[in-house]
């Protein structure tokens, strides 16, 4: 009864025409773009890997397989634990933390100094500076850094000259690429929505701190950080869920011997053509991903709304 | 006083670090555009050379996926921009109960890595191509079609954003007007609507556009037989690397620049006619410059990089490195004859000490002794002591060394592998 009004409501404020076009691509984006191929993630995750032969077949049941080898390992293997692709997991998850809060610890001076230091043609030019790095494609970005850190690249060859080293120090197998790469990918998508809260903070508020006696860390403590706790947040989201799930850097800044995890949900997917099983490592990173946001979201007491202001 | 002078000093230091870890690597990436080895790098610099762009034009799979991409662009602007109108269309008078989850709802796109998106899609597709019979399957197999619905499901967020932000300072009485005034629902739309998000649906549909053109991670599972540019790239920055990569990374960086210089200068120029049209600056004739350049440095920065763009193009039809690719050429054999001799020399010593004692004493001083002045790892695996039991191959792998003795490290190892054939 309520939903017929609401709709009813709908259609007298929209007419029927624009109504049911707002009404169908809204439903085509939600319900077939979004939710229904998550759910037939999810559906393919509990299915074995069969021929299509066998498909609707008496082995076409439902089954915890996928999920149990990325805990247990390949089947005949059973009882120990899948260590190789647990321990994967488990630093794709804690690396993207770790860039993450590096992304706050280093764009927040930046964003509270162009924030606050209003209208000056310098800052407009470093605005500007800002967003062309952010329009270069991923690949290109992680290829410069490839270019920087290789063997025979410019870092070296500085540390080198001006003997600081004796020997080139490989940084791609020692990941500092990688994570330096994770961090460059995505630091402005932390930047620009710290930049937009902390730019809408009354200057007043902290001139009066400072009249009143407020040391600088305490009018940052209690000023400054607590009004751009949205911005903070929200970038905070995308820059964790983007390097957790990130593809294009681990491919091409990561070592050879260190995989992340995307690349193994990649190697299931395109190399060992097993969809089921790469939906499944998918769903986990999905879900796992997902509910660490959640989380913080709760601790730190921000609201799905602040996302993406 | 003191104290202020640091603080300014630090903040200094800081934003110098910062951008040149933002753009430091995309300077160094465009100079190697520009250098003759074969190998993307500045150190050893070859010769200041175009034939990289020549490179990059005569390849035609970069060429195609340029022509996917821009397809694969068109098709996901479409749709992202309408879905994400009429999203945020609905969200302005959904029912403030439903507004935080259908918000969540419509925000979560972004969020959803990239990988899974695609992998989604992918599966969706093919169970609905196997509902519909065999004959669907090559259409719901298309790279082309599950790229765009792959793209769509997330930049379709990104256009609500934009749209959100435009919506909320539309005065719905407008359109209130226009229906009581006895237009239909659709001409209000038309004529009342449309108009005022005209510049956000603009700025959403490039967004879409650049979003679409770099995604990777989405298009990485869905492209099928439809690569676009930016799959094409990665494959190429995975399994062989030359320069030619670098002269595209120049050109889009090139044409951003342009981008981001244009919209600044437009800006700015509406900024100060309208300054002037509130009387608070005044619009001076007489200057040498035209209109549009004075007080605007956006402009003047747009002007002298298009000079500077003309300018590299002229010259690249004139300008031939032959000479100097000679001259380096013949450094490097000179380097390499004066390598082979070094190698002969130490393979005689150890051949002479293989007789007399036996690979494994001699080969710790000789390691200790050249370390110093060999430029990269590349051939130090040939003084590891395990390696003298196999002397006669010491050679082989020395020769892609170049001249490490007298020229330092002026070559890197992998140049050679060019140099040679040109």
């Amino acid at each position: 009864m309520k939903k017929q009004m609401i709709f009813s409501e709908f259609f007298r404020n929209n007419g029927l025409l624009m109504g049911s076009l707002l009404i169908g691509l809204v439903g085509f984006w939600v319900v077939v773009l979004v939710v229904l191929p998550q759910l037939s993630m999810l559906d393919y995750s509990f299915r074995y890997n069969l021929p299509p032969a066998e498909l609707g077949g008496p082995k076409d049941v439902y089954t915890l397989h996928n999920y149990k080898h990325l805990l247990y390992g390949a089947e005949g293997s059973e009882g120990t634990y899948n260590t190789v692709d647990l321990m994967v997991f488990v630093r794709t998850i804690i690396a993207a933390m770790l860039v993450t809060i590096a992304n706050i610890l280093m764009c927040y001076p930046l964003a509270y100094y162009l924030g606050q230091s209003k209208g000056s043609g310098f800052v407009r030019l470093l605005v500007v500076l800002l967003i062309i790095p952010y329009w270069i494609n991923e690949i290109l970005r992680a290829f410069a850094l490839r270019i920087i850190f290789g063997d025979s690249g410019l870092i070296n060859e500085v540390l080198m000259l001006t003997h600081l080293t004796s020997e080139p120090i490989d940084f791609i197998r020692q990941d500092i690429a990688l994570y330096a790469g994770l961090g460059y990918a995505y630091i402005l998508l932390m930047l620009f929505p710290m930049y937009n809260v902390i730019e809408s903070l009354d200057r007043n508020q902290i001139e009066a701190a400072r009249d009143m006696g407020a040391s600088w860390v305490r009018i940052h403590r209690r000023i400054v950080i607590p009004h751009a706790k949205p911005g903070i947040a929200s970038g905070a989201t995308m820059v964790f869920m983007l390097s957790a799930g990130a593809l294009a850097a681990p491919q091409v800044l990561g070592g050879p011997s260190s995989l992340w995890f995307t690349q193994l949900v990649y190697q299931w997917f395109n190399d060992s053509l097993n969809w089921q099983q790469g939906a499944a490592y998918a769903m986990v990173l999905l879900v796992s991903t997902i509910l660490i946001v959640l989380t913080l979201m709760r601790i730190f007491k921000v609201n799905m709304g602040d996302i993406g202001k | 006083m003191s104290s202020k002078f640091v603080s300014r000093f630090a903040l200094g230091a800081y934003l110098i670090i910062f951008f040149s870890y933002l753009l430091g690597p995309l300077l160094v990436m465009s100079l190697t555009a520009f250098n003759s080895s074969g190998f993307p790098s500045v150190s050893p610099w070859g010769c200041f050379t175009y034939e990289w762009f020549t490179v990059l034009y005569n390849d035609e799979r970069i060429l195609g996926s340029i022509v996917n991409s821009l397809k694969i662009g068109l098709g996901t602007v479409i749709l992202s921009v309408s879905m994400g109108l009429a999203a945020s269309l609905v969200l302005t008078q959904v029912w403030p109960k439903l507004r935080t989850t259908y918000y969540t709802l419509i925000i979560a796109p972004i969020l959803i890595p990239g990988v899974v998106l695609g992998i989604s899609t992918v599966v969706f597709w093919d169970k609905v191509g196997r509902m519909f019979g065999p004959a669907t399957e090559a259409f719901f197999h298309n790279g082309l079609l599950l790229t765009i619905l792959g793209q769509s499901t997330f930049i379709a967020s990104y256009c609500m954003l934009v749209f959100v932000a435009r919506l909320q300072r539309f005065d719905p009485g407008l359109t209130e007007a226009a229906l009581d005034l006895g237009a239909t629902h659709t001409q209000a739309f038309r004529k009342i609507l449309l108009p005022f998000m005209r510049p956000a649906i603009a700025s959403a549909a490039v967004l879409a556009f650049l979003a679409s053109f770099e995604n990777y991670n989405t298009t990485t599972f869905t492209f099928g037989n439809y690569p676009t540019l930016t799959i094409e790239l990665a494959q190429k920055v995975r399994y062989g690397i030359n320069p030619s990569i670098s002269s595209l990374a120049f050109i889009i960086i090139v044409l951003t620049v342009f981008g981001a210089l244009a919209v600044e200068a437009v800006r700015r120029n509406a900024a100060r006619k309208e300054a002037i049209r509130e009387g608070k600056a005044v619009a001076k004739s007489g200057n040498l410059l035209p209109g549009f350049l004075r007080g605007n440095p956006a402009a003047f920065g747009f002007v002298a990089l298009a000079i500077v763009a003309i300018t590299m193009i002229g010259t690249a039809q004139s300008y031939d490195p032959q000479e100097c690719k000679a001259r380096v050429l013949k450094e490097k054999k000179a380097g390499i004859a004066l390598r082979i001799e070094e190698i002969r020399q130490q393979r005689l010593i150890k051949d002479q000490s293989e007789a007399r004692q036996g690979p494994d004493i001699f080969g710790t001083p000789e390691t200790g002794a050249d370390d110093a002045a060999k430029p990269s790892g590349a051939f130090g695996g040939v003084f590891d002591p395990n390696n003298l039991s196999t002397g006669t191959e010491a050679s082989e792998p020395a020769k892609p060394s170049g001249g490490s003795g007298a020229f330092g490290g002026v070559f890197a190892p992998t140049n050679l592998d060019n140099g040679d054939s040109e």
